[in-house]
C-alpha cells in the first residue's frame, strides 16, 4: 500500500515488485545479443556483414581450391563450365614468374642467390640469435657482391681507372691479361691508389693534422673498393647472363634487396645531413630529400630511363635495369631519411651531451651512442618502408623491365593459355605472393615494435 | 707531428684543422664544390648528347601541334593542338582521379578505420581484413586487376548492368545521364549558391545561439530542406530547365550520356580502396589517441554512443588524423601516376609519355612534370603547416 498526502506527495511504504531475472549474461547467445544484435543498426550491420562474407568467401573458395583444376598440360584442361583456378598454367608459367629468361642451364646461381638471402636474413631478424654484427656484415656488404657475380656471372672487364684514360698506363704496360683480368688496369688502380694515399697523408700532414692516419684510411678504403672490383673482374667461370634476360621474382626481389641496401646507409647519411649544425649540408640535404619525396617513383624511373642518360658522358650507356636500381635507390633513401631523423630526433639531449663529455669524437659519438639507439627505435618504421619499396617495384613495368608482375602480365597473352580464368588464376596467385611477402614484412614490424614497447616502458 | 699535447697545465697545441669551426667550414666547401662539380658535369654532358643526337633545347615545342589524341579531355582538345594544351589536358585528368579518388577514399577510410573500431565483431572483422588485404597488395597491381580482371569481365554494351534504367556499365565503363542546362538553368545554379550561402550562415547563428542559451536547433534538417528545397523551388519557378539525356542503346555501344572510360574507373577505384586502407588505419589510431576518460565523460554526461563520437571523439582525433590524412591525399595524387600502366591519360602517361616520346626533349618534359607533383607537395606542406599551428594544443 502506499500514502498519497493532501499536497500530492506520495509515499511508497512497501517493497516494489522484484523484476525478474536478468537474461543471459555469459554464453554464446548473450554474447551474441551484445555484440551483434544490439540495436537496429547493429543488427543491420551484423546482416549485411555476414551476407557480404556469404557473397564473397564461398566462391573464393571455390574458385581457388574446390573447383580448380590442378592438373593439365595446356589450356585444354581449363576450358569447360564452372571451372575455376587453373593452376596448371602457373605451374607451366613458373620459372618465367620467377626466373623471367634467365637461362634454364644458370637457374642454379639465381638458387644459390635465394638461398643465400633467405639463410642470412633469418639469423639477422630472428632477436635471439647470436652475431648480429657478422651477419649484417655478410648481408649488408658480402651478399651484394657474391650476389653481383652470381647472377651476372661477374667478370665486368674492367679496363682502365683512372690514369690510363689520360692513356698514362696502356703504353708501358701492353695489353697483358692474367686469367681474363686485365693487368693494365690493376696497374693502374695500385698506382692511382699508392698517388691518393700519398697525397692524401701528405696535405693532412701539411695542414697540421696526423697524415698517417689520413694515409691509413685512405688505404682501407681502397683494399675495400679493390676488393670489391677484383671480385667482380675475375673470371670464375660462369657465363655472362645480361640482365634484358632477367626477370620474374628474381627482379622483383634485385629491386627490392638493392634499394634496401642502397637506401639504408644513403638515408642515414641523409638525416645526419639533415640534423647537421652545417647550414650547407643541412640545405643541400633538405633539397635532396625534397624533392624525392615530392615527384612519384614513375616520374623517377622515367627520369632514370630517359634523362640520366643525357647527364652521363657520351658513350656512358648504363643498363636498364641499373638506370631503374639509381631510380629506385635515390627515392628510397630519401623516404628512409625521413625514417632515420624520427629515430634521432626521438633520442634525448642528455645522450649527445654524455658522449661528448666523454671525449667521443663526433663519429665514434654516433657510430657508438647515437645510431644504435635511434635505429633500433626506428625498426618499425624502416620496416614499413621496406613495405613500401616492395610493393613499389611493381612500377619498374612501366619502364619496360619485366618484374613479378610484368612476367604476369605478358603470361596472359599466351595462346596456349587463353581461357577465360587465366586472368583471374595469375591475379590470384600474384596476389597471394605479394601478400605474403607484405604481411609478413609487417607482422615482423609489428612483433619488434612490441618488442621494443616492454623494453622501453617506464 | 704537431698534434701531440702540449705541455702539462698549458693550452693543448693542436692543428687548426682539428677545429670544429674550421672543420665544418672545410666540409661544407668540399660538399659545395662536389655538388657544383656535379651539376657543371651534367651540364656539359647534356649539352653534348643533346647535340650529339640532335634533339631542340627550349619551351619552343610547347606551341607545337601535338598530333595525338586523348581519349578523355575536359578541355577542348583535338590532335591539332599543341603540346602546351596536351599538358593541361593531362594535368585536368589527374587532378579529376585525384579529387574523386580523395572523396571516395576518404568515406571508405572513415567507415572502415570506425568499423576496426566496432564491438560488432563481423564489422571488425571485416574492416581489418579489407585494411589488410589492401594494404598489403601493390597499388599497381590491384589498378591492373581492376582493369583486366573486373572491368574487362563486365558485359558487352549490349548486354549491360542497368541501374534504373539511367546509368549504364559495361566493359565499356560507365554511362551517366548528361544534365541538359535550358533556359533559365542560370537561376537554378543561383539558388544552389543560395541555399550554400544560407547553410553556412545558419550553421554560425545557431552555434552561436547555443552557445548562449544551450538550445539547440535541429541544425541537420533546416539545412537539408534548404539545400533540397530552395533549388527545388527554382526549379519549379523556371519550369524545370534542368533535364537528363538518358543514354540508349544504338548498335553496339550507347549513344548520349556521359561516358565515363574504363580506364577511369579502374584507376579511381583501385587508388581510392588502396588509399582508403591507409587512411582506415589513420582513423583509427587518431580515435585511439583520444583517452577513455573522453567517452566515459561524454557518456555520463547523457550523450548517446552517435552523439558521442560526433561531437567529443571526432573533433578531438581529428587532429591527429588530419596531418597524416594530407599525406594519404598527396600519396593518391602521386600514385595517380600509375595510371599510365593502363593507359588513363594522365599527366604522366600524356605529357611524360607521349609527348616526351615524340619530341625527345626528355629535360624539359621530365622537369616540368616533375614541377607539377613538386608544387602540389610544397601546396599541400604549407597549408598543413598552417593548419598544424593552428590545431595544435596550446601547453601551458
Amino acid at each position: 500500500m502506499s500514502m498519497t498526502f493532501d499536497d500530492g506527495t506520495f509515499i511508497r511504504n512497501e517493497m516494489a515488485p522484484a523484476l525478474p531475472p536478468p537474461t543471459q549474461r555469459i554464453g554464446a547467445v548473450a554474447w551474441m545479443r551484445e555484440n551483434l544484435f544490439s540495436g537496429v543498426l547493429n543488427t543491420t550491420l551484423t546482416v549485411l556483414g555476414i551476407l557480404l562474407v556469404a557473397w564473397v568467401v564461398p566462391p573464393f573458395i571455390r574458385f581457388m581450391f574446390l573447383d580448380a583444376v590442378w592438373t593439365g598440360e595446356n589450356r585444354e584442361a581449363c576450358l569447360g563450365p564452372q571451372v575455376g583456378a587453373c593452376w596448371p598454367f602457373i605451374h607451366a608459367k613458373f620459372g618465367q614468374l620467377i626466373y623471367g629468361f634467365y637461362p634454364i642451364a644458370e637457374r642454379w646461381r639465381v638458387d644459390i642467390v635465394f638461398a643465400a638471402g633467405v639463410l642470412l636474413l633469418v639469423p639477422l631478424l630472428v632477436p635471439s640469435l647470436p652475431f648480429k654484427r657478422l651477419t649484417s656484415f655478410l648481408f649488408f656488404v658480402v651478399y651484394p657482391v657474391v650476389a653481383f657475380v652470381l647472377l651476372t656471372g661477374g667478370n665486368i672487364d674492367a679496363s682502365a681507372f683512372l690514369l690510363e684514360r689520360f692513356g698514362l698506363i696502356g703504353s708501358f704496360v701492353g695489353d697483358a691479361a692474367i686469367g681474363g683480368i686485365n693487368l693494365v688496369f690493376w696497374v693502374d688502380y695500385v698506382l692511382t691508389a699508392l698517388l691518393a694515399i700519398v697525397a692524401m697523408g701528405g696535405l693532412i700532414a701539411l695542414l697540421g693534422g696526423s697524415g698517417r692516419s689520413a694515409a691509413l684510411s685512405t688505404f682501407w678504403v681502397f683494399l675495400a673498393l679493390g676488393l670489391v672490383i677484383f671480385a667482380w673482374d675475375v673470371d670464375v667461370g660462369l657465363e655472362y647472363v645480361e640482365t634484358r634476360q632477367w626477370g620474374g621474382l628474381l627482379v622483383t626481389l634485385v629491386i627490392a634487396v638493392t634499394g634496401i641496401v642502397a637506401s639504408l646507409p644513403l638515408g642515414i647519411v641523409l638525416a645526419l645531413g639533415r640534423r647537421s649544425q652545417m647550414p650547407i649540408v643541412r640545405l643541400l640535404s633538405v633539397i635532396f630529400i625534397e624533392f624525392w619525396r615530392g615527384v612519384p617513383l614513375i616520374t623517377v624511373l622515367f627520369f632514370a630511363t630517359y634523362m640520366l642518360p643525357l647527364f652521363l658522358p657520351q658513350g656512358a650507356n648504363p643498363d636498364a635495369l641499373l638506370r631503374a636500381l639509381v631510380g629506385v635507390a635515390l627515392f628510397s633513401a630519401a623516404y628512409m631519411a625521413e625514417v632515420v631523423r624520427g629515430g634521432l630526433q626521438a633520442i634525448p639531449k642528455g645522450q649527445y651531451e654524455g658522449a661528448m663529455a666523454m671525449g667521443l669524437t663526433w663519429s665514434q659519438m654516433m657510430r657508438l651512442i647515437i645510431l644504435p639507439q635511434a635505429l633500433t627505435l626506428v625498426i618499425p618504421g624502416i620496416v614499413n618502408s621496406f613495405i613500401s619499396l616492395f610493393k613499389d617495384t611493381t612500377l619498374v613495368l612501366i619502364v619496360s623491365i619485366f618484374d613479378f608482375l610484368g612476367q604476369l602480365r605478358a603470361s596472359f597473352t599466351d595462346p596456349n593459355w587463353a581461357t577465360p580464368v587465366t586472368l583471374y588464376t595469375g591475379f590470384a596467385f600474384a596476389g597471394v605472393v605479394y601478400f605474403l611477402f607484405c604481411f609478413g614484412m609487417s607482422r615482423y614490424s609489428l612483433f619488434v615494435e612490441r618488442r621494443l614497447n616492454t623494453s622501453h616502458r617506464h | 707531428m704537431t698534434d701531440l699535447a702540449g705541455p702539462v697545465g698549458g693550452r693543448a697545441k693542436t692543428s687548426f684543422i682539428n677545429d670544429p669551426k674550421v672543420r665544418s667550414i672545410g666540409l661544407q666547401l668540399i660538399a659545395l664544390v662536389v655538388v657544383v662539380f656535379l651539376g657543371w658535369s651534367f651540364a656539359e654532358n647534356a649539352r653534348d648528347n643533346l647535340a650529339a643526337q640532335k634533339i631542340a633545347t627550349g619551351f619552343g615545342f610547347l606551341d607545337n601541334t601535338s598530333g595525338f589524341g586523348i581519349n578523355q579531355t575536359l578541355i577542348p582538345y583535338s590532335e591539332t593542338s599543341t603540346y602546351g594544351r596536351a599538358f593541361f589536358v593531362g594535368l585536368l585528368n589527374t587532378i579529376l582521379v585525384a579529387v574523386v579518388g580523395i572523396i571516395l577514399a576518404t568515406i571508405i577510410g572513415f567507415l572502415v578505420g570506425i568499423g576496426r573500431l566496432s564491438k560488432n565483431f563481423v564489422v571488425r572483422t571485416i574492416s581489418t581484413v579489407y585494411v589488410e588485404v589492401l594494404r598489403n597488395l601493390p597499388p599497381l597491381f590491384q589498378i591492373l586487376f581492376w582493369y583486366l580482371a573486373v572491368l574487362s569481365a563486365m558485359p558487352s554494351p549490349r548486354q549491360s548492368i542497368s541501374l534504373f534504367g539511367e546509368v549504364f556499365i559495361s566493359n565499356r565503363g560507365i554511362i551517366l545521364p548528361r544534365p541538359l542546362f535550358g533556359e533559365g538553368a542560370g537561376i537554378v545554379v543561383w539558388a544552389i549558391g543560395l541555399a550554400v550561402l544560407l547553410v553556412i550562415l545558419f550553421r554560425h547563428w545557431s552555434a552561436s545561439r547555443q552557445e548562449e542559451t544551450g538550445r539547440r536547433l535541429p541544425v541537420l534538417w533546416i539545412n537539408l530542406g534548404l539545400l533540397i528545397g530552395l533549388p527545388l523551388v527554382a526549379m519549379i519557378v523556371t519550369g524545370f530547365p534542368i533535364s537528363f539525356e538518358t543514354p540508349e542503346l544504338k548498335g553496339f555501344n550507347f549513344v548520349g550520356g556521359v561516358q565515363v572510360i574504363p580506364e577511369f574507373v579502374a584507376l579511381t577505384v583501385a587508388l581510392a580502396t588502396y588509399t582508403a586502407a591507409f587512411i582506415a588505419e589513420n582513423v583509427r589510431s587518431g580515435i585511439q589517441s583520444v583517452s577513455h576518460g573522453q567517452s566515459e565523460a561524454a557518456h555520463s554526461l547523457g550523450l548517446r554512443n552517435g552523439q558521442t563520437l560526433r561531437l567529443v571523439i571526432i573533433p578531438q582525433a581529428m587532429r591527429v588524423i588530419i596531418p597524416p590524412l594530407t599525406s594519404q591525399y598527396l600519396n593518391l595524387t602521386k600514385n595517380s601516376s600509375l595510371a599510365v600502366g593502363i593507359g588513363y591519360p594522365d599527366l604522366v602517361a600524356v605529357f611524360a609519355g607521349t609527348a616526351l616520346n615524340q619530341t625527345g626533349q626528355a629535360i624539359e618534359i621530365i622537369a616540368i612534370t616533375m614541377g607539377v607533383y613538386l608544387l602540389l607537395s610544397i601546396i599541400t606542406a604549407t597549408i598543413m603547416n598552417a593548419y598544424n599551428r593552428r590545431v595544435a594544443l596550446v601547453e601551458r
